[in-house]
């Protein structure tokens, strides 16, 4: 073979192959969308956060704006400590509530951010002060039983 | 040491297992210009010797000596400048499958010198042409005969006109033009070269002819050693039997085994 | 009875003093052929050409079992999801499934059948008409020459096979999923693109193809160098190769798996 001949077919391979990474890199993952460089990370604490997991999206108006980056236990509060890093383009204020919802009645479950009046912003390592626990279904429909069974007396 | 003589061996033994020599007390000298032939029959040492020689593997005891320098006491990369001088023709040519007649000739310049190109290509073609086969340079190994193989073989191993020249067994399996043909390249070109040439081979009648020394080996000991005409000549019947191919002799034809009739179950048919 | 077990023993033995003998040998060939591969990167030429015969000439297999396989994870994808009525989640399904385990493992699993037994067949012949003991006697370090640039050629071949065999397939579980079956074309890339994360799945699949291809190289370079030289022992050197570098590959698969996706 032709050393000119097998440098082109080299030179088409490796561009081929290196063409296949970006494909899968921007179309199939989601690269484009969302840079692990550009983060900072805040934390928040739960009483329960029922099935949230780690890489679960952090949403605020519905907008992916990060992701739970570690989930840990504090064993001096008792309370779920989330790690979440945000990226850095979205900026939240330091009274923004943080709450475990899920999407759809049965679907994945994230964190939503609902932003407060605060003039000063969440910074690198701060700590969401005002959170809101995930809606465990069994509670619900416990609580739900008992008001209906407390109805029923009262209407005695 | 003497400068007219290009290799020394002086009492050298070697083995792989101690209780099994495959060389010992082996003393040789060759002097620089000649062709000299060991000779000897299968597994009597001789190929151990060649390889000895090129540094493949190390004497056990005693000094090899080429050029003055000991072989058995270099380090790899002592051994690779002193192999850079020397060419060997491997029993079936060994050339590179992959590789052009050219690019076989050319692969040790590309390897081992900055030549620029024109010159590399000006420098094969004279390989080439003094072997008789300027016109194949662009076939691939696989498309040569066995004789035409031989010959590039040859040609690559004098690509950097070295001063020693190995042939392993550099008859085998020819047919008879071929093998005139390398038999006359092989004194030819060591006389054009000014090298030296150490011939290892079993096929008598064409190493005598062409070679101005011979050593005979049997068993890893050197029995004998002389001119052609003194080898032809001797009566030491090991060398008698191999030069004229006896069938029997000090080497038997039957493998060493037990009594023939007892093999046979002669006796317990008797009994 | 006792005198019975004797030789059993022993032979357990044998094999045990074998294996940990080809072992050492097989490390030491590979900490030579490192230390050695100066060579090839001074003269890229000689892993360019390797990475013809290994890369490029793996590619129609490569890219045929790729389109194929994700056509068939297509089709028995959307059966599975749609008794759950999430045809929707198609594209991530093929996706996954590809980036992080089918393409890296088949690839490797290809690789090591069309050009791991290639590279042992090629320098068992080598070995076995003497022109590695030629280059030896022309001062060229075999392992220099021969054994690093197939072994560099191998190593930066195969993540660029096992990406192209992703994305095949992904093209694959599309063309089956969006264009035969209907399933709809936006929600097929975007539940795919917020379910695959890149770092997690696609450079993990990629490090992956990046141990597979050491692996299966080391494996076939080494089976070549180290078989005897005769015909039975270059095929039975080139059986050894695929079976014990696809063996390789299933069970570092699984080791790689379970440290890399653990906590997900």
């Amino acid at each position: 073979m032709e050393r000119s001949m097998l440098d082109l077919w080299v030179g088409l391979f490796v561009c081929a192959g290196v063409g296949a990474l970006l494909i899968l890199a921007l179309k199939v993952g989601n690269m484009s969308g969302y840079n692990a460089a550009d983060t900072y990370q805040v934390y928040a604490q739960f009483d329960n956060i029922g099935g949230l997991k780690p890489r679960a999206p952090v949403k605020s108006a519905g907008v992916v704006v990060g992701r739970v980056a570690g989930i840990t236990f504090d064993n001096d509060k008792f309370l779920a400590k989330v790690t979440m890093t945000i990226d850095k383009r979205y900026t939240f204020p330091k009274d923004t509530t943080a709450s475990v919802l899920t999407s759809g009645l049965l679907g994945e479950q994230y964190i939503g951010l609902v932003a407060g009046g605060d003039a000063a912003n969440l910074a690198q390592g701060d700590t969401i002060k005002l959170t809101q626990s995930a809606v465990v279904l069994e509670n619900l429909i416990s609580q739900f039983l008992y008001s209906k069974a407390a109805e029923g007396d009262t209407k005695k | 040491m003497a400068a007219d003589n290009l290799i020394e061996i002086d009492s050298v033994d070697y083995w792989y297992d101690r209780r099994r020599a495959i060389l010992s007390g082996i003393d040789m000298t060759i002097p620089r210009g000649k062709v000299v032939a060991i000779m000897g029959i299968s597994g009597s040492g001789k190929t151990t010797l060649l390889r000895l020689i090129g540094g493949v593997m190390k004497a056990r005891k005693g000094e090899v000596r080429v050029d003055g320098q000991l072989v058995n006491k270099l380090d790899s990369n002592g051994i690779y400048r002193l192999r850079r001088r020397m060419g060997m023709l491997f029993q079936f040519g060994a050339l590179f499958t992959d590789l052009s007649v050219f690019d076989n000739v050319a692969f040790q310049m590309r390897e081992h010198t900055n030549l620029p190109e024109r010159m590399i290509r000006d420098l094969v073609f004279m390989k080439l042409h003094a072997v008789g086969l300027r016109g194949a340079h662009r076939l691939m190994p696989s498309e040569l005969s066995g004789g035409m193989a031989r010959r590039v073989a040859l040609a690559r191993a004098i690509a950097l006109d070295p001063m020693l020249i190995l042939y392993d067994e550099p008859f085998t399996g020819l047919d008879p033009i071929s093998l005139g043909v390398i038999r006359n390249l092989i004194r030819r070109l060591n006389d054009a070269l000014g090298a030296t040439s150490i011939i290892v081979t079993h096929d008598v009648q064409e190493a005598l002819e062409i070679v101005d020394y011979v050593y005979y080996m049997s068993d890893g000991r050197i029995v004998a050693h002389g001119t052609p005409q003194e080898m032809l000549a001797n009566h030491e019947p090991l060398v008698h039997q191999f030069v004229y191919g006896e069938p029997d002799g000090p080497v038997p034809f039957q493998y060493p085994s037990r009594n023939y009739a007892e093999d046979l179950k002669l006796g317990a048919r008797h009994a | 009875m006792p005198e019975r077990a004797v030789p059993s023993i022993r032979r357990i033995g044998h094999t045990t003093i074998d294996i940990v003998l080809r072992l050492g040998y097989a490390a030491r060939f590979i900490v030579l052929t490192l230390l050695h591969s100066g060579t090839s990167f001074r003269r890229f030429g000689l892993i360019i050409r390797e990475i013809y015969y290994t890369g490029v000439l793996s590619l129609i297999i490569i890219l045929v079992s790729g389109l194929f396989v994700g056509m068939v994870l297509g089709f028995q994808g959307y059966h599975t999801l749609q008794t759950y009525g999430s045809e929707s989640a198609l594209g991530v399904l093929v996706a996954l499934s590809l980036v992080r385990e089918l393409g890296p493992v088949m690839a490797g699993l290809l690789f090591a059948s069309r050009a791991g037994s290639a590279i042992t067949a090629e320098i068992g012949l080598m070995k076995a008409t003497e022109q590695l003991s030629a280059m030896e006697m022309m001062a060229v370090d075999p392992i220099a020459r021969v054994v690093a640039p197939r072994f560099w050629a191998g190593f930066l071949s195969m993540p660029l096979l096992a990406a192209m065999f992703s994305a095949m397939g992904v093209f694959g579980g599309y063309l089956v999923g969006v264009v035969l079956i209907g399933v709809d074309e936006g929600s097929f890339w975007s539940q795919m693109q917020s379910a695959v994360d890149f770092r997690e799945d696609i450079l993990n699949g990629v490090i992956k193809s990046v141990v597979f291809g050491f692996a299966v190289t080391w494996i076939a370079l080494f089976e070549g160098y180290d078989a005897p030289p005769t015909a039975e022992g270059v095929s039975g050197a080139t059986t050894r190769t695929v079976v014990t570098s696809s063996l390789a590959i299933l069970g570092l698969d699984f080791m790689l798996t379970s440290f890399m996706f653990r906590g997900v």
